[in-house]
């Protein structure tokens, strides 16, 4: 297995929880330079690694648990064009390339030359203690850009850039696990009073 | 479709609202043909419990016949009675493998979870009925009810058993029996109940059931008094004597082995630690007012049990930590894992070793459900419970 990324100088604890975390550190696991926002996110999920992994390899699935993601095309084994929800009705667009693919251990990617947001990430599978499933982990660096874009953007990731993270884990947990993604959206899955 | 909907604090009204629909393959739509006003709905009337919206359908004690399966679910089949748990459990993640449904990691949607992980540490499951912090679930005080994961939860009832007999396995018996299991009771062992709401009464029945020797219940209406007296428990009635010092003496100075706290964040009771409760959560300093397990925590015996099924949300003062710590004393507490106890439990009911139609007072259409909110609220004595018919005229039930 390849080793988990780190990054703090002392301790276990991913570079994603650290108060003032070092984009340099995560160099070599994926693209990330200084400046750099850093999400991490990590989840358990009662599936086998193998599973988790192949789902998550074909990049046309990510949508289905990332809420922000339209649309993802795949053009050949390493290239893929993202296209992000925008507020507005706008989208954001980028072409992005695999730069690792350990087969159900790890897949990094980073976005190609002329992306109007440079961001990479990897995400990483682990065996869990005791038959408990995967351990799954999520590592993402972005540019954040200013100006109207730097709304976008924000939006994208919410104003807390882990909860978008949190919550894109969170479905595709559900979705590993349990086969859907629990809904009380109103008011089908949910009716109430207007 | 006709639904019970909360607007506001002792505001709720039957409303027209849409029909639900199956949107996830293992969902079921339920018919609801008996539903029950819970005391924990009535926390969520005096809104005490956070992120209650405006036309949120309450309700999370329901059964009903299965009026439609998603294509996932290969174990309902329409037109199958169902007694429905209130907590939602998906089956297959570690907490539901480990059977703590109530802590199933999959069935609160992903914004609600995190709102929820963000009071408590970790996500919440989802529930009928109750908040968004367990995922805005519409509940079953209505026509129809959507039930995920529904090859999961409901529990299929036999022909010719009437509703009534089985309608409390979606929470309050459970809840009563996981309260009695959290004491561990052992051989020759007193457990003390206080509330004897219907949680309360289940916990005194189930304690029994489960070999305590003697069972003490502490309440102040003369009525629930009465029940618990009727189920062979020996009785507290907190307005005329001073509760700890009548359980040192019942108990030849030893304590109560095991101490069951029914009662929850609207502690009742004219003393100093509830007065001042009072004062703080009038100013939102704090949440809940736990005057009972403050008590139960100095009366429990050193190294005894205590077992918390009241509901709490939130923070408290003058928690009395010390006497926790230095007495030795274990805690259990929890939303009730239904899913684990239904089976044994509907066994009880159908060999007539436990019987819980004792405890409903009222019985009432959907159209009647504020009336049933307020008797519930207002005249606790002898309102022990009510049960809403959805699919009979107003007129006709009683």
């Amino acid at each position: 297995m390849a080793k988990e990324i780190q990054g703090t100088s002392h301790g276990d604890a991913p570079l994603s929880t650290a108060h003032h975390p070092d984009p340099e550190a995560l160099a070599g696991d994926i693209d990330a330079r200084k400046g750099d926002v850093i999400i991490g996110r990590t989840v358990t999920i009662n599936r086998p690694r193998e599973e988790l992994y192949k789902f998550w390899r074909d990049f046309r699935n990510l949508p289905r648990f990332m809420e922000n993601i339209e649309r993802v095309t795949v053009q050949d084994a390493e290239h893929s064009h993202w296209v992000v929800a925008a507020p507005g009705g706008n989208t954001v667009e980028w072409d992005s390339a695999i730069t690792e693919d350990v087969p159900n251990e790890r897949i990094a990617w980073t976005s190609l030359e002329g992306a109007s947001v440079r961001n990479s990430g990897c995400v990483e599978f682990y065996d869990a203690s005791n038959h408990r499933g995967t351990r799954v982990t999520v590592t993402i660096a972005y540019d954040p850009p200013g100006g109207t874009l730097g709304r976008v953007v924000a939006k994208f990731f919410q104003r807390e850039p882990k909860i978008q993270a949190r919550q894109d884990l969170r479905r595709f947990k559900q979705l590993m696990e349990t086969g859907e993604v629990a809904t009380a959206k109103p008011p089908n899955a949910a009716p109430r009073a207007s | 479709m006709r639904a019970l909907t909360w607007h506001g604090k002792h505001d709720v009204r039957v409303d027209s609202v849409p029909d639900p629909r199956i949107v996830n393959p293992r969902d079921a739509i339920v018919e609801i043909t008996s539903t029950a006003i819970c005391g924990s709905d009535l926390h969520l009337y005096d809104h005490y419990i956070p992120t209650l919206k405006a036309g949120d359908i309450l309700g999370h004690e329901f059964m009903g016949i299965v009026a439609e399966v998603g294509p996932g679910n290969r174990k309902l089949k329409v037109g199958q009675r169902v007694v429905v748990p209130f907590v939602i459990a998906c089956g297959q993640c570690f907490f539901c493998q480990k059977q703590q449904y109530s802590a199933c990691d999959n069935s609160n949607p992903a914004e609600t979870a995190d709102m929820s992980e963000t009071l408590y540490g970790y996500p919440m499951t989802g529930a009928f009925g109750y908040a968004h912090l367990t995922g805005g679930y519409a509940g079953g005080q209505a026509e129809y009810v959507r039930v995920p994961f529904s090859d999961v939860g409901p529990i299929v009832i036999p022909d010719g058993v009437e509703d009534e007999r089985v309608l409390f396995l979606s929470d309050i018996l459970p809840t009563g029996w996981m309260a009695a299991l959290n004491c561990d009771i052992e051989p020759g062992d007193t457990v003390a109940v206080w509330g004897c709401g219907p949680v309360g009464l289940f916990a005194i029945q189930s304690a029994f059931v489960q070999g305590a020797h003697r069972v003490i219940a502490i309440d102040h209406y003369p009525h629930r008094l009465d029940l618990a007296k009727e189920l062979g428990a020996e009785v507290i009635n907190y307005e005329e004597v001073h509760v700890r010092e009548a359980l040192v003496e019942m108990t030849g100075g030893l304590g109560p082995d095991a101490c069951i706290d029914a009662v929850g964040m609207e502690s009742h009771g004219v003393t100093p630690d509830n007065l001042y409760d009072h004062a703080k959560a009038a100013v939102a300093l704090v949440t809940d007012r736990p005057h009972a397990l403050r008590q139960l925590i100095l009366a429990c015996r050193k190294g005894g049990r205590i077992s918390v099924p009241g509901v709490y949300g939130g923070v408290v003062d003058k928690f009395p930590l010390g006497a926790l710590m230095e007495k030795g004393l274990q805690v259990k507490t929890g939303q009730t894992h239904v899913q684990r106890f239904s089976h044994e439990l509907l066994k009880l009911i159908l060999e007539d070793k436990i019987d819980t139609t004792f405890l409903i007072s009222h019985r009432m259409s959907l159209e009647e459900a504020p009336q049933g909110y307020k008797l519930f609220k207002e005249r606790q004595n002898e309102t022990t419970k009510v049960v809403l018919k959805p699919k009979q005229a107003p007129a006709s039930v009683h």
